[in-house]
């Protein structure tokens, strides 16, 4: 067994640890906890780890023996979509993140020598809230659930006496449990809008049906989660408005330099993730939820979460930044305050931020053509194939991502025979309890980050497949 | 010591340069596809170019800039940050290379279980360790934050009365002195906060509570040690009269460090706890984040942790869903990954010296103390002959009365020193407070130098007062005008405003 000092605790230092024992006047650590009851001091030291502490290259063997059973896959990268899909991160975006005056800092609560790290997010915002038309976007949410689900509650709270919350059933499924998790407790109801099965858009008339003075807010995902995008988008935001309420929407980042913003098409609260903006898969986590708004004094006083802002010196000599609006949240306004988060997702939203200056204007448009084109040469090339479905959807625009339907097979045994094959498509829909209609179906995904070889494998593996 | 940080004259990223460059090349290979595909597109919903204002720059300048900013931030690597109730320990270092392993960053969550098999065996040890750290029975890293532990620990305790008809439970205990994200996870939950002080002696009020228990109960949100750094010494009495009225408790993990593997929670008396992994577990905090949560149960509430739970079945691990009296999903996917294997890291290389980890925390915290309240103008306020534990909070009351300098003013000049400044005006219980955690990772020798900066400081507001007014000096900026920040005329929360701020400015000339 290691003996003491460990070389992350290094006050453990006998020497030391006795010299400063000796200024308190005791003798031994115990003392200092002897107002804990006696019955709750654990008599021997926690089992964990190997029982024993280990030195650097014997936790790096241990780690190795476990994380080796894991796969990558890399020839070709996955074709998973589902929320998040397979992007390229940029070295320069992992440049700045490793940078340890970043990632080993607090929320930046003392500005005056947090200025870098202020004025970074101040970027992201400024980037963030061009990129999906609005005016402000707050400094990052955990990822783009959470996000909606705030986003979900701060329209409540602009609708004061309103309690109903209509969501698309074309928003992603784990996203719309996230928003009813959320609201339970509160007591909000939410109510989901049909789509409609022949296009895989949000069902318009059902739309209304279900829109009345008791709702506060209409939540649409545009690209939806079929990789449909929404071309009534316009006219549910009409809608909604005209009943009064507010309408979310939430978007991929990705698609916007493409697509006409949120904000452009009257969305009242952008939501989002910005997973695909240099932030790599990590099994789901950490990412960062993307939320903005109006510039709106209402909408502005409901806003969650934190938001940095330029202000002047005390001397009005020098610009700087600084967190603004703080009366919203939890560490002043305690349970008034417009949500609990306290940690964000800063350091994915500087990365985000990186990734977005990287692109600039051009790139982000480029690159959203780059996986409008391979999702539709995939689209072309998928749609020959026998006993395969594609396009589920008719007379709808894909981008990205889309369902496949396998016919005369088991969808499971297709997707198993794939991956021996270490070609991985997915999510399966039967994965999710409300699509009963398309548990015949998997989703594909196709990025800038697959080349023309890599759609070509995936083809002709499924025409061998399916054959 | 001294203390110059770096200060750069840096543009905003949208006004850096005046050509159009490429920080990052995108092929068009595809591009008759994607030309065919916009051909498809309404008008009404294709993005035109000019509508865009973004920075175009080459890789160069995008990298000098940031690292610029970054020499104009503050880290754990750079020096200590005693923020009390934070725990700022040193972030390891194989830590931090472990889990930027490509095994970990480029795995899809649904990805099939087979092919993940190793990550979840990592998740699942965690959450073991963590149930042995807590004594619960049952541990997961679902919430992506501590935050969002609370309000899933709110929720649970919501659903557990609502199951047993028991609706009337609307009422949540908290002391005064708590976080303030624990009254407003409570309200998210749908309850109502009722609140109760702490006595002189810095504990909760036990009359307080046996006063405002009833039917109405659905439980207590506590921290133990408390944000006054001591440790609630009749907790089991506490939980006894929770208990007995119907209610359960809950545990704020944020204040564990001082007590890691010496008493667990759960025999405390706490029916459910969160934890940071992000404080406690040594992930760092990202300058604000990504951190992790951990909810953990025992007893009835484990039945109630959100789905899905990383379980194993003697063969293999999966994730599993049928847990039905659940509060259902708190996030899409499976909580903070890659800081849960940082965690993991540190938890596998200290093994049982966790428990060194909690008393070398306190042990820094009381020496700390006792040197630092020799000086003049610095007061402890609540149970001032009691031993501390992660933190000790203290009160700048007197200094402020005899000599009108302020809590902030001496954080101010803390950051001029080249230390970050403590938690200041928390708990709100403690007039001009200063809450400081020093953790295990400080040194005895920047413990001394922490206290004679105090000693300077303390010296200087009695000697000369009008010189910390003018704190901070040695930052890349001085003191920032909190008025123009937040009026509705200046507010500038993004870059389209910046006039309004650029406006009032003095330059040279006017």
């Amino acid at each position: 067994m290691i003996k003491m000092p460990h070389p992350w605790i290094p006050n453990s230092v006998p020497s030391v640890k006795n010299e400063m024992l000796r200024e308190l006047g005791v003798t031994d650590v115990s003392e200092l906890f002897s107002d804990v009851p006696k019955e709750l001091i654990l008599r021997e030291p926690p089992k964990v780890g190997l029982g024993k502490p280990l030195t650097e290259y014997e936790v790096r063997r241990f780690f190795e023996g476990i994380i080796s059973k894991n796969k990558v896959l890399q020839n070709p990268p996955p074709f998973i979509g589902g929320g998040v899909c397979y992007h390229y991160v940029p070295a320069a975006v992992k440049a700045v993140i490793t940078r340890s005056e970043f990632y080993t800092a607090y929320t930046p609560y003392q500005a005056e020598i947090a200025q870098g790290l202020l004025q970074a997010i101040f970027e992201y915002q400024s980037l963030m809230a061009e990129l999906y038309g609005v005016d402000v976007v707050n400094a990052s949410m955990y990822n783009g659930s959470t996000a909606a689900a705030e986003a979900v509650r701060m329209a409540v709270r602009v609708k004061r006496n309103r309690r109903k919350v209509l969501v698309s059933k074309t928003v992603h499924p784990e996203i719309r449990e996230v928003i009813k998790t959320w609201s339970f407790g509160s007591g909000l109801e939410v109510v989901e809008v049909e789509y409609d099965r022949k296009t895989g858009r949000t069902d318009i008339n059902d739309l209304q049906a279900k829109l009345d003075d008791e709702v506060a807010a209409a939540f649409i995902q545009y690209v939806n989660f079929f990789g449909v995008l929404e071309t009534d988008l316009k006219d549910v935001v009409e809608l909604t408005h005209k009943y009064g309420a507010l309408a979310v929407v939430y978007s991929n980042p990705i698609v916007l330099g493409v697509l006409k913003s949120p904000g452009e098409l009257g969305a009242d609260i952008i939501v989002g993730d910005a997973q695909p903006l240099g932030l790599g898969l990590n099994y789901g986590g950490p990412s960062a939820g993307i939320l903005g708004t109006k510039f709106d004094r209402e909408l502005l006083r409901q806003l969650p979460g934190r938001l940095i802002g330029a202000t002047a010196t005390e001397d009005y000599r020098e610009l700087g930044f600084t967190m603004i609006l703080q009366t919203r949240e939890q560490h002043i306004r305690r349970e008034r305050a417009t949500s609990n988060i306290t940690t964000n997702s800063n350091l994915e939203a500087l990365a985000a931020a990186v990734y977005l200056s990287l692109l600039g204007a051009e790139g982000i448009k480029k690159i959203g053509e780059a996986i409008l084109g391979r999702t539709n040469y995939a689209l072309k090339k998928l749609s020959n194939i026998n006993n395969l479905r594609v396009p589920v959807f008719d007379g709808s625009i894909h981008f990205m991502e889309f369902p496949m339907k396998v016919e005369g097979r088991d969808v499971e045994d297709v997707h198993k025979e794939l991956i021996s094959r270490h070609i991985h498509i997915g999510p399966l829909l039967r994965r999710f309890r409300d699509y009963a209609e398309l548990r015949d179906c998997s989703l594909v995904c196709f990025t800038e980050a697959h080349t023309r070889s890599d759609i070509d494998l995936l083809v002709s593996a499924l025409e061998e497949v399916l054959r | 010591m001294v203390f110059r940080q770096a200060k750069w004259d840096e543009p905003i990223i949208f006004e850096l340069s005046r050509y159009r460059k490429q920080g990052l090349i995108v092929d068009d290979e595809f591009k008759e596809y994607s030309e065919d595909a916009l051909k498809e597109i309404p008008n009404d919903y294709l993005r035109t170019q000019d509508d865009l204002n973004m920075p175009s720059l080459s890789e160069v300048e995008i990298i000098r800039h940031f690292t610029r900013l970054s020499q104009m931030a503050y880290g754990i690597d750079v020096g200590p940050v005693p923020l009390g109730s934070c725990t700022m320990k040193y972030n390891p270092k194989i830590c931090e290379e472990l889990a930027s392993d490509r095994r970990v960053t480029d795995i899809h969550p649904y990805q099939d279980e087979e092919t993940v098999q190793g990550l979840l065996e990592v998740i699942y040890l965690l959450q073991k360790w963590l149930a042995e750290l807590t004594g619960a029975d049952i541990c997961t890293i679902q919430p992506p934050a501590g935050a969002s532990g609370e309000f899933v620990g709110a929720l649970m305790i919501k659903k557990y009365h609502m199951d047993r008809g028991e609706e009337q439970r609307t009422e949540m205990i908290i002391p005064d002195s708590a976080h303030g994200s624990n009254p407003a996870s409570a309200v998210m939950a749908g309850f109502k906060v009722v609140r109760v002080p702490a006595t002189p002696e810095g504990d909760t009020d036990i009359n307080a509570i046996k006063a405002v228990v009833s039917d109405k109960t659905a439980g207590i949100m506590l921290t133990n040690p408390s944000t006054l750094g001591l440790f609630e010494s009749k907790i089991l009495e506490i939980a006894d009269i929770i208990h007995n009225a119907g209610g359960l408790l809950y545990y704020d993990g944020a204040n564990l460090n001082a007590i890691l593997g010496l008493v667990r929670p759960c025999d405390m008396g706490f029916d459910v706890v969160h934890l940071n992994l992000h404080k406690t577990f040594a992930a760092p905090h990202g300058g604000g984040g990504p951190g992790a949560g951990a909810i953990c149960a025992k007893g009835e509430l484990k039945n109630y942790i959100p789905v899905p739970l990383v379980d194993y079945d003697g063969r293999r691990y999966y994730l599993k869903y049928d847990i039905p009296r659940s509060i259902g999903r708190i996030t899409w996917f499976y909580g903070n990954i890659v800081p849960a294997v940082k965690s993991f890291i540190y938890l596998a290389s200290l093994g049982p010296l966790v428990r060194e980890v909690a008393e070398i925390s306190v042990l820094n915290t009381n020496y700390f103390m006792k040197k630092v309240t020799k000086l003049p103008g610095i007061d402890l306020i609540y149970g001032r002959d009691r031993w501390r534990k992660h933190e000790v909070v203290l009160s700048f009351e007197k200094l402020h009365k005899e000599t009108g300098v302020t809590a902030e003013d001496v954080a101010k000049a803390l950051l001029d020193r080249g230390f970050h400044a403590p938690t200041i005006y928390f708990p709100l219980i403690v007039p001009e407070a200063h809450m400081v955690e020093l953790t295990e990772s400080e040194t005895k020798e920047n413990i001394d130098s922490l206290v004679n900066a105090y000693a300077e400081i303390v010296e200087l507001a009695y000697k000369d007062p009008e010189k910390l007014k003018g704190s901070p000096r040695n930052t890349s900026i001085s003191r920032l005008n909190n008025i123009v920040a937040n009026a509705l005329k200046t507010v500038t929360p993004s870059f389209k405003f910046i006039s309004k701020v650029r406006s009032i400015i003095k330059t040279d000339k006017t």
